[in-house]
């Protein structure tokens, strides 16, 4: 994918979730743009290393929609945060906030975002 | 006779000339100073030269390559880019062209070549084993299932070499065990098990083919066999040199493979710790524990092993540090980029190539000055693999 296109498929990421109303986001955080960018980038690349850049999964299970149907939404959010002890599952509490851990769990229930690549 | 010629076959010059540019003859030229580069987010790999420092040409197609890992053959033609899609792709590294392609497992996390060069082994995560193929075809001519439990579970492949006489061993995350599986009867493949420690994530095989070593993630202490003694079992090296510590978070597993050894020793990244420990090969003692910048991904020797580059774990993936062999201190700490992946040694070592993902470059340094001496522009790259691992056991 071209730069230019990674930039067309991120802004309209980014107009999508501005563009929502308030009450069909379901209380889902609002981040800065550039934060998003650095947290689709994290995902991707650095969670990509045990799950997979597709996210189908590796050392660490898949994060697609479908796998992740039947979790609990909070208990997702306190697996990004505090890790799953006895698994290679690292917290990442300190590196991601709890909304942004939020976010990211929403975000992978619909699918996650294409990586428009790491911040200049 | 002559006029003749020139009067009705004048044309032949021209269509002669003609079909010379149309079909260009390819400039002979040996492989031993190619490479690839994985360009991991578009799938690519880039066709590499070292000698020149630079890029031949890019072969894409090669589906989902995070976490890609590359062996090659022992003509050094052709490279099997194993991608994490369970694709195991040859290309021609003269053409720079697909060879074959085939999906050999769901999910898959790298290979090794048989000791004749006729074998190629795939290890998977899912479904769990090793699959032989032919190094030519690709056809399969062996799958060994990884299964462990009287359930039938299939365990995740880690840590794959090749051992002598057409013999692969490998770790069984899962399941705690290292085990030896001769495919010289590709029908009949024989495996033999040995108990291990906690969760080995990677592993290493010595340039001799003599010792395996099995990092653990499940426990402070690495696993080894003797392969020249396997009834001794496997036995644990350096046990408890996390001392009782409560281990860091790892957000990134590291890695080994045959370059930790140098000079006699195995230079050995700790799990969730910031060191590098050393230990000498046979005796097992410890020689050495060197504090680093972060917890090592990638510990790795310089080919004469009077060096050791060291790489490091997200959030500090930018540094890369130098050790030097023979006093055991660190030489040398800078930042080569952003998100440093993977790094490779020429075949002799004056310069290292090393991947800088958000940077989106290769930069290639002077091993010696550890000045930059060029640097070429990749997608996202990880992976660099030179053509020289073709002629070692456990590459």
């Amino acid at each position: 994918m071209s730069h230019g296109t990674y930039r067309t498929v991120f802004l309209a990421f980014v107009a999508m979730a501005a563009g929502l109303p308030a009450a069909a986001q379901d209380a889902s955080p609002q981040l800065q743009p550039q934060r998003i960018r650095e947290l689709v980038h994290l995902v991707r690349q650095d969670c990509g290393s045990c799950h997979g850049l597709t996210l189908q999964g590796g050392l660490g299970p898949a994060l697609t929609a479908p796998a992740l149907r039947d979790k609990p939404r909070e208990s997702l959010v306190a697996t990004i945060l505090g890790g799953r002890p006895g698994t290679p599952m690292p917290p990442f509490r300190g590196i991601v906030a709890e909304d942004e851990a939020a976010w990211i769990v929403d975000r992978l229930a619909e699918g996650f975002p294409a990586d428009p690549g790491a911040s200049r | 006779m002559l006029h003749l010629i020139v009067k009705y076959m004048w044309w032949i010059v021209p269509v002669l000339l003609l079909s010379a540019c149309a079909t260009p003859q390819p400039t002979l030229r040996g492989t031993g100073d190619l490479g690839v580069v994985i360009e991991r987010a578009t799938g690519q790999v880039q066709v590499i030269e070292t000698s020149g420092r630079k890029s031949l040409a890019q072969v894409s197609g090669l589906g989902d390559l995070s976490h890609a890992s590359v062996v090659f053959s022992r003509d050094g033609r052709y490279a099997y880019v194993f991608g994490r899609d369970g694709g195991l792709t040859k290309v021609d590294l003269l053409t720079a062209t697909i060879a074959g392609r085939i999906l050999q497992a769901g999910n898959s996390i790298g290979g090794a070549v048989s000791q004749d060069g006729r074998l190629v082994v795939a290890q998977n995560y899912e479904p769990g084993g090793i699959k032989a193929f032919d190094a030519d075809t690709l056809a399969l001519v062996a799958d060994v299932p990884a299964d462990y439990g009287a359930e039938g579970k299939r365990s995740k492949v880690v840590g794959l070499a090749d051992l002598p006489g057409s013999r692969f061993i490998y770790s069984l995350f899962d399941a705690n065990e290292i085990r030896v599986t001769d495919l010289s009867d590709p029908k009949n493949p024989k495996t033999e098990r040995y108990p291990a420690g906690k969760q080995p994530y990677d592993a290493l095989v010595t340039p001799d083919g003599r010792y395996y070593i099995a990092g653990l993630f499940g426990e402070d202490g690495l696993s080894m066999l003797d392969l020249w003694q396997p009834a001794q079992g496997v036995r644990t090296i350096l046990p408890g040199y996390g001392r009782g510590e409560q281990a860091l978070p790892v957000y990134k597993m590291p890695h080994l493979r045959g370059w930790a050894v140098a000079a006699g020793r195995a230079y050995l990244p700790a799990i969730g710790r910031h060191e590098v420990l050393v230990v000498e090969l046979g005796s097992w003692k410890e020689v050495a524990r060197i504090p680093v910048k972060s917890q090592p991904v990638f510990v790795m020797a310089r080919p004469d092993g009077r060096e050791v580059w060291v790489n490091f774990a997200f959030p500090d993936n930018g540094w890369m540090q130098v050790i030097d062999t023979f006093t055991n201190r660190l030489l040398d700490t800078f930042q080569p980029g952003r998100a440093i992946l993977h790094l490779e040694f020429t075949p002799k070592g004056e310069a290292v190539w090393i991947s800088a993902r958000d940077d989106n470059k290769v930069a290639i340094y002077d091993t010696a000055t550890r000045r930059k001496l060029a640097e070429l522009p990749a997608a996202s790259p990880s992976g660099i693999f030179f053509t020289s691992r073709a002629f070692r056991t456990g590459f």
